[in-house]
């Protein structure tokens, strides 16, 4: 009997609720969009795209390696601009691939919840960017998914594939303007390491108070391979829930997690799921949350099945409202013998010490708590070259992070 | 400059300070002896006006302005500065940056650079510094607040030789001891156990503090040589016998 196809397993995920999250409604979204026109030069974007780009940390400039603009369904620009690295939509880059069917749906299941399902069922839209074998770059890649539209659920299918030796960087902004009052953003994303590949790969969100959000992403790392995975939203946004899934599968193979999270209102579930399944295999997994208000799910799982695999969870949380809430799961599963794993999580307030110390500076109690606040936020991400790690510093440092 | 009348300080309703008097004039530096656990901090932190300490009578007048109900934010920025004796460590806050929220015209690198702590600058402050560390970035953070009052607790706790005399001459910088005494108008409180920072910088009065209370007061060297032969209770019984 053949293997059912991919839209096949799609329709029966239709009604599929997710593990975790606020359940979203599919049907009251719409899911066509008018279709925008190509943009052939970045400089020739609308200026409200460019603006959004540049808030979410996304400058198409000259140090920029490749770029992805999509606008609600539509690719709108998208161009390689370093020999080593090809960025396509992933429409064309099926066509123009065979191979890339072996990739196409391999980590992230099309019938894994309905969200998914959804973008399984919908034509392809999305970036493909893979960085060619022994090619390193530190200049980045970046991509903008900007969702325009009022009331659109819009459906993203990224594909990055590391050939082996390369070093490639990638920094995703996912935006909407202020006049979009609703919308649902579901991104899947399937990023394939390759052997002694090197990836970076920072998503910075911002949304309206009003979008769901639900990316899902799954990520294998071969030998010797490693991801540093970066993550910050520091805007209001209605629900947001993921828990991106690596898989650790060669032989020294490292993955590290870094997130950061401001949180106004709204239910926020997010996490890491680490499996490291070969020898010598690390993982890190550090999240800092500050709610001001709204309910952050700090998850972190780690699954240890061979000896020798090391392990850290980092759940850190400052919560600095009634109205909010700081759940932290960090979860440790050991399935071999001399495994090496641990975990911290802590929940608390902003210490009157450190408050009265900087007071006797003679800064005021406001003054104080946001400098407190900014430095809890301003995670040490390693493995970025230092412009783009400057680039994620200002992001965390210019918003006015008060507390309650 | 400073005039504490009668001051009674508890801290969760357990009396700390009792009747504390004590008048530092413009120019001054007064030492502060006594036992552990007398008060000494306590009297600092009240006077820096740290919430937890509360002041249940008697006044603080900083510049001839009561200052005893003013939020502690407001003092630092009337001028009243102070080294900690153990400091907080401040998650992500860099040193540097810290000195240019303190005082954006202070030129860091020359203050980092007067301490010889220019590799710190970029460090987080206090994070993982060892105890001498910590002191030399207390003094750092005076030298850019440039109070007109420095309140100085135990700064040379955990400190090499070497780095006690850094100190010592922040303190005198901090203090005027540079110029004539006629012309200096910053003023200081140093509480020490150890005295050897004394030999690096001057003061001009010490205070001895037993039991909450200021139990005598004099010339700092000799009430020091009196403690280092008699202990404290000997030396009150012999310079200020009741």
């Amino acid at each position: 009997m053949p293997l059912p196809s991919i839209e096949e397993r799609a329709k029966t995920a239709k009604e599929k609720k997710a593990l975790y999250g606020v359940d979203v409604d599919l049907e009251s979204y719409e899911s066509e969009a008018s279709p925008h026109g190509t943009i052939e030069r970045a400089e020739d974007l609308p200026e409200e795209v460019k603006k959004a780009a540049l808030d979410v940390g996304v400058k198409l400039d000259k140090e920029t390696s490749g770029a992805y603009v999509q606008m609600d369904q539509t690719p709108v620009h998208t161009r390689s601009l370093f020999e080593g690295v090809e960025v396509l939509d992933t429409a064309t880059a099926l066509k123009k691939y065979d191979y890339l069917q072996d990739y196409w749906w391999k980590l992230v299941a099309p019938d894994a919840d309905k969200y998914v399902a959804d973008v399984a069922r919908s034509p392809p839209a999305g970036y493909f960017i893979r960085a060619k074998k022994g090619m390193k770059t530190v200049f980045p890649v970046k991509s903008c998914l900007y969702l325009g539209s009022t009331n659109l659920n819009q459906r993203v299918h990224n594909i990055i594939i590391a050939e082996e030796g390369s070093e490639l960087h990638v920094i995703t902004g996912c935006t909407t303007p202020a006049h979009v009052q609703r919308g649902l953003h579901i991104g899947v994303s399937e990023f394939f390491i390759k052997k002694g590949a090197h990836v970076s790969f920072t998503m910075i969100h911002s949304w309206g108070k009003e979008v769901d959000v639900r990316p899902r992403t799954g990520i294998v790392i071969e030998e010797g391979g490693s991801l540093s995975n970066n993550y910050i939203c520091l805007r209001p946004v209605k629900t947001l829930q993921m828990f991106p899934t690596a898989t650790l599968a060669g032989r020294g193979a490292v993955a590290s997690f870094n997130t950061v999270i401001y949180s106004t209102m709204g239910n926020i579930d997010v996490g890491s799921n680490v499996n490291l399944n070969a020898p010598e295999t690390s993982a890190e997994s550090i999240s800092r949350v500050v709610s001001v208000g709204g309910e952050v799910i700090a998850r972190g799982r780690m699954t240890g099945r061979v000896p020798g695999a090391r392990a850290h969870l980092e759940c850190v949380g400052l919560l600095l409202s009634d109205k909010g809430r700081i759940y932290s799961i960090p979860e440790l599963d050991g399935q071999s013998k001399d495994l090496d794993m641990s975990h911290e999580a802590a929940v608390g307030r902003i210490s009157e010490e450190e408050l009265e110390y900087l007071m006797a500076r003679g800064l005021t109690s406001e003054q104080a708590t946001s400098v407190i606040v900014r430095g809890f936020l301003d995670v040490e991400i390693k493995g970025l070259p230092e412009d783009l790690k400057q680039e994620i510093k200002n992001i965390t440092q210019r918003e006015d992070l008060k507390g309650s | 400059m400073l005039e504490i009348e009668d001051l009674s300080v508890s801290i969760g309703g357990k009396q700390i300070l009792k009747d504390v008097n004590l008048r530092i004039g413009p120019g001054e530096t007064h030492a502060l002896f006594g036992p552990n656990g007398t008060g000494k901090t306590t009297l600092l932190n009240a006077i820096a006006g740290i919430p937890r300490y509360a002041v249940d009578s008697g006044k603080i007048i900083f510049k001839g302005m009561d200052i005893t109900q003013m939020p502690m934010d407001e003092r630092a920025k009337l001028g009243i500065g102070m080294a900690f004796q153990r400091p907080p460590a401040i998650r992500g806050l860099r040193l540097k940056d810290l000195i240019k929220i303190i005082n954006p015209q202070a030129d860091a690198a020359a203050i980092l650079k007067k301490m010889d702590f220019d590799a710190f600058g970029e460090r987080e402050v206090n994070r993982g510094f060892s105890g001498g560390e910590v002191k030399r970035s207390e003094m750092v953070q005076l030298l850019a607040q440039q109070p007109d009052l420095v309140m100085l607790d135990e700064p040379d706790s955990g400190v090499d030789l070497e780095n006690i005399k850094l100190i010592g001459g922040a303190i005198n910088q901090l203090t005027q001891k540079d110029i004539r005494p006629s012309s200096r108008t910053k003023s200081g409180i140093i509480i020490t156990h150890f005295g050897h920072i004394l030999e690096y910088m001057k003061t001009d009065r010490a205070h001895v503090m037993v039991g909450g209370s200021i139990v005598c007061s004099g010339n700092p060297s000799e009430i020091l040589e009196q403690i280092k032969k008699s202990g404290y209770e000997g030396c009150v019984a012999c310079l200020c016998p009741a």
